[in-house]
């Protein structure tokens, strides 16, 4: 008996349970799948910072949200189509969040004294009619499982480790996904164990062969693949495309990539991920803290590397008089630093992207250098390689910002054809004759990249102030304006050497909104449904955020009003104020989370109804 | 020594330089009488003899007095921020192996404000040389009490007296697992010069610390060890496989009473040097050489000067180096379009 087959444009779906219930797993192997299949996803884990707060308990619930689609999304979607609940506490952190009529299947088992007690429920929400406005599928999922593996004599605690893959069966099962990918995951991921290869692919099975066969599933759904340009594709990760964007401009460049970096939510990753690559002679670092990371990348790039560190906003904080010093010897940097929820410790494992004032100001004394920001997933890597271009070229630190948002959420990447990636052309002085430290090439302002070990061209460098050409220490006071000035020069004049500005929409009209970052797939889904209505609303989004394109004053002026949405409390705006002097607006959120389009589009429209 | 050799330099070509070649054309500017212009000139004496070419050396210094050094120096040099020079050498060595990798520091410097840094540096192994420029107190911000001056040490930020227990810094290199530790003073140039050859020669992380004088804000704290008149009574030379004996007369010696060191007289007849503790840098257990670094803090002993360890692990560079050949082997020829296109792909048509 077939069941009947429904057709969807796109789902977004949330797995929720205990940090321990392998949320993220399932999450990840369904986007994956998803991805495979040709379906553009968003995701948004989202996880606490405790690896494993009590079992039970609300503030221990790990939530991987998945938004797959036949067409084209840039964001993890907003209510939920279908959310998986593990266990009250999951229930209750997520359920406000799904959608009238949407799916809602819980594991029934948890339902007890107390774990409802744990969840602060005084009764079940099971049987008090809550729940009613929602498709409610109460399925046995921890006895079910134990059922499903009670041939393989594991213990209780290894065969309850297994229902996440179980919830995934029904889950695939629901939106018709292949199991392959899931059995490979499986065979590879427990490799060591083959019993938790069986009793995993048993879950697994088991969960979708429960969907088919329970009368309690009357329907499935399909999402078709959606219609991206053609070619071939990856899955990936914010932190991962980090990564291979450094990878590449080492390759591009020639030099070799050192990566220094001390373990700091959500950056490690990067530093796991580089470390898999010395075939590439990637030298990972993991330095004592993270002022060491930093100048042990200060001290690779001065011997002739591609220095690199990586880091969050606290990270960042202890690292800034070492990118003082290397504004001040200029030497080729770069400096990660993915974002996350502060001040201080903050919300280690949420998103923010706060530090735009610190990357650009945060430093004692005048030490400008440029900033960068990652706007997608995918579009770390080539920031990435923007950034690294950027400092060998104009011999600066950089500062390269990415966020947890972008850091663990992935997305379809078509996969770029290495050999159109440009050459990053490095020159090392040689010449005894005509070499002096601090004698700057007069297009770029770059002085000369000497390496240690080049005969004849042996000289000092330092943090006390140079005069100009010989780097010889100086306390002139005409020497220290002059070599500020020039510093803030080569900077600013790096202007120059940006493309002109892409305007998403006319290139004048009732509104702009300004963006930067991880904001831009609510933005641009927004302002989407905006042009759609027949509104006058265009869009920005910046990568070069110092300096600030040169065409970027031009545009703004061409707009009644300037929208800019943050996840700070208006960084960017201060920044646009004070530059441009213009009253642009706004709009700012600091939750932890990133923007819902729905809540830019709520902006947008109260704007342009004023 | 002669101030000009002709070595060889490992990879072949003969190295002719003196320690002109080694004198930057910067005016030197620390106080007139300060230890640090002996810890100069010693090392641009030794620098010619070791079988290195010039543009191979690299001295980083962090801040302080010490850390002017590099510019002096006729080397590529790096004078950095305050305590950072052994994270930054790290950073010099790990990209090229191949560079004569030297860290100027101070007890400020290398204790206070990098000692994580600086204990990192030691437990790590690489072959980077330190030389720690130890004169007690905070020189370049003008008189401070510093992590090795002794407590009660009046300062200008301790008119009381400091209530700080001080640093002993072999003590701390040693409980760091540093390969080669090693104490020299600024007042005895042949010893110096012997001691930074044997740390340049030492394959490993090598910490020399100077007793420095500071002439203008802690005037004498090392006297009794480098002057003429007390310093037999009050230093031990520690030379390898010989018995500890001291003294102008050289009729007192060290022997090991149980963990404790105590001085014997080898006049009285009850003890000889058969009694004595032989010494032997290269014991691999480092607890010898830290029983010995602690004769520094009983007023009743000499203090050691020489070489207290010299054993030789496996380098952090090398088995990094031998990590890339290996996982280039294994993974085969780096392909960047291999590398982009790696993982579960699908094609879009």
């Amino acid at each position: 008996m077939s069941k009947p087959v429904k057709t969807l444009n796109a789902v977004t779906i949330r797995f929720a349970g205990d940090s321990g219930d392998g949320m993220q797993l399932v999450g990840t192997e369904m986007a994956n799948t998803s991805a495979l299949l040709g379906n553009d996803i968003g995701i948004l884990p989202d996880f606490p910072a405790e690896i494993r707060a009590p079992a039970g308990t609300l503030p221990g619930v790990s939530g991987y949200q998945l938004h797959f689609s036949s067409f084209d999304i840039h964001t993890p979607g907003e209510q939920y189509d279908a959310l998986v609940a593990m266990n009250p506490a999951a229930l209750k952190m997520n359920v406000s969040n799904l959608k009238p009529n949407g799916i809602l299947i819980v594991n029934s088992e948890a339902f007890k004294d107390r774990n409802l007690q744990l969840a602060r429920y005084d009764h079940s929400p099971l049987e008090d009619g809550s729940l009613d406005k929602y498709q409610l599928f109460e399925v046995d999922v921890t006895g079910l499982t134990r059922k499903a593996l009670e041939e393989l004599n594991l213990s209780t605690k290894v065969v309850d480790r297994c229902k996440n893959f179980f919830a995934l069966g029904m889950v695939f099962w629901l939106y018709n996904r292949s199991m392959d990918h899931a059995i490979a995951l499986i065979k590879d991921k427990f490799s060591k164990k083959a019993e938790l290869v069986e009793a995993n692919l048993r879950a697994l099975k088991a969960g979708y062969a429960y969907c088919l066969a329970t009368e309690q599933f009357a329907t499935s759904y399909e999402v078709k693949p959606a219609k991206l340009p053609p070619g071939k594709y990856r899955s990936m990760s914010g932190n991962d495309a980090v990564a291979l964007g450094l990878i590449a401009a080492s390759v591009k460049s020639g030099l070799t990539l050192f990566y220094g970096s001390y373990p700091i939510t959500p950056a490690s990753d990067i530093l796991h991920e580089l470390s898999k690559y010395k075939n590439f002679g990637v030298r990972t670092f993991q330095a004592e803290d993270e002022i060491a990371a930093v100048c042990a990348a200060i001290g690779a790039s001065y011997a002739g590397a591609l220095g690199v560190t990586g880091t969050s906003g606290p990270g960042l904080a202890l690292k800034m008089e070492a990118i003082g010093l290397a504004v001040s010897v200029e030497l080729p940097l770069v400096i990660c630093d993915i974002q996350r929820a502060g001040p201080s410790t903050g919300l280690p494992t949420k998103t923010e992207a706060a530090d735009l004032l610190q990357a650009i100001y945060g430093r004692n004394s005048e030490a400008p250098l440029p900033v960068v920001a990652a706007s997608r997933p995918s579009d770390c890597f080539e920031t990435a390689f923007e950034a690294c271009r950027i400092a060998i070229k104009y011999m600066t630190p950089v500062i390269f910002l990415s966020d947890g948002y972008l850091a663990n959420g992935a997305e379809p990447w078509p996969v770029p054809d290495s050999s159109k990636l440009p050459e990053i052309p490095v020159q090392f002085a040689k010449d005894p004759e005509s070499f002096a430290p601090f004698l700057r090439d007069e297009q770029t302002l770059a002085r000369p990249w000497a390496l240690p070990g080049t005969p004849g061209l042996e000289h000092r460098i330092g943090g006390l102030e140079k005069e100009a050409v010989t780097g010889n220490v100086s306390y002139d006071p005409r020497n220290h304006e002059y070599m500020c000035v020039t510093r803030a020069k080569k900077v600013a004049q790096i202007a120059n050497d940006l493309p002109s500005t892409e305007i998403d929409g006319a290139k004048s009209g009732e509104l702009l909104v300004l963006g930067w970052g991880s904001t831009y797939g609510a933005i641009k889904t927004a302002v989407e449904h905006k042009q759609k209505e027949g509104k006058s609303v265009s869009r920005v989004h910046l990568r070069h955020l110092n300096p600030l394109p040169k065409d970027l004053g031009e545009i703004l002026a061409n707009f009644k009003q300037v929208l800019i949405p943050e996840l700070n409390l208006g960084q960017l705006l201060k920044i646009i104020h004070a530059t441009y002097l213009i009253p642009a607006i706004g709009f700012n959120k600091v939750q932890g989370l990133p923007f819902f389009s729905s809540e830019i589009e709520e902006r947008i429209d109260q704007i342009l109804e004023k | 020594m002669t101030v000009k050799e002709n070595t060889i330099a490992p990879n072949g070509p003969v190295i002719n330089l003196s320690k002109k070649d080694f004198e930057s054309d910067q005016e030197v500017r620390w106080c007139p009488g300060c230890g640090d212009y002996s810890i100069l000139a010693q090392t641009q004496r030794t620098l010619p003899n070791i079988g290195i070419p010039r543009e191979k050396f690299v001295f980083v210094s962090g801040i302080g007095c010490s850390s002017r050094f590099p510019y002096y120096m006729n080397t590529y040099g790096f004078h950095s921020i305050h305590g950072r020079a052994p994270a930054i050498a790290t950073g010099v060595k790990i990209t090229n192996p191949e560079l004569s990798v030297w860290v100027a520091t101070g007890d400020g410097d290398a204790l206070s404000i990098g000692g994580n840094h600086f204990i990192h540096l030691m437990r790590r192994n690489l072959n980077i040389n330190v030389i720690l420029f130890n004169n007690r107190i905070y020189g370049l911000t003008k008189g401070q009490y510093s992590p090795t001056s002794e407590f009660g040490k009046v300062t200008k930020s301790t008119p009381f007296g400091s209530v700080d227990h001080p640093f002993n810094p072999i003590s701390v290199a040693i409980g760091a697992s540093a390969t080669f530790v090693a104490r020299t003073m600024d007042r005895d140039p042949a010893h110096m010069q012997e001691t930074i050859k044997k740390a340049a020669d030492h394959k490993g992380t090598s910490f020399v610390e100077v007793l420095q004088n500071c002439n203008i804000f802690n005037d004498g704290a090392w006297f009794k060890y480098t002057e003429k008149e007390t310093k037999p009574e009050n230093v031990v030379y520690l030379e390898h496989g010989k018995p500890l004996v001291f003294g102008a007369q050289r009729d007192k010696g060290i022997r090991l009473n149980g963990f404790t060191p105590e001085v014997v007289s080898l006049k009285d007849g009850k003890y000889s040097e058969a009694d004595l503790l032989v010494h032997n840098e290269n014991d691999p257990n480092s607890t010898y050489a830290y029983i010995l670094s602690h004769m520094m803090d009983n007023t009743a002993l000499p203090i050691p000067v020489g070489v207290f360890r010299s054993v030789e692990t496996m380098l952090y560079e090398e088995a990094l180096m031998q990590q890339l050949k290996t996982a280039s082997q294994k993974m085969g020829k780096a392909d960047l379009q291999a590398l982009l296109e790696s993982g579960d792909t699908w094609e879009v048509k």
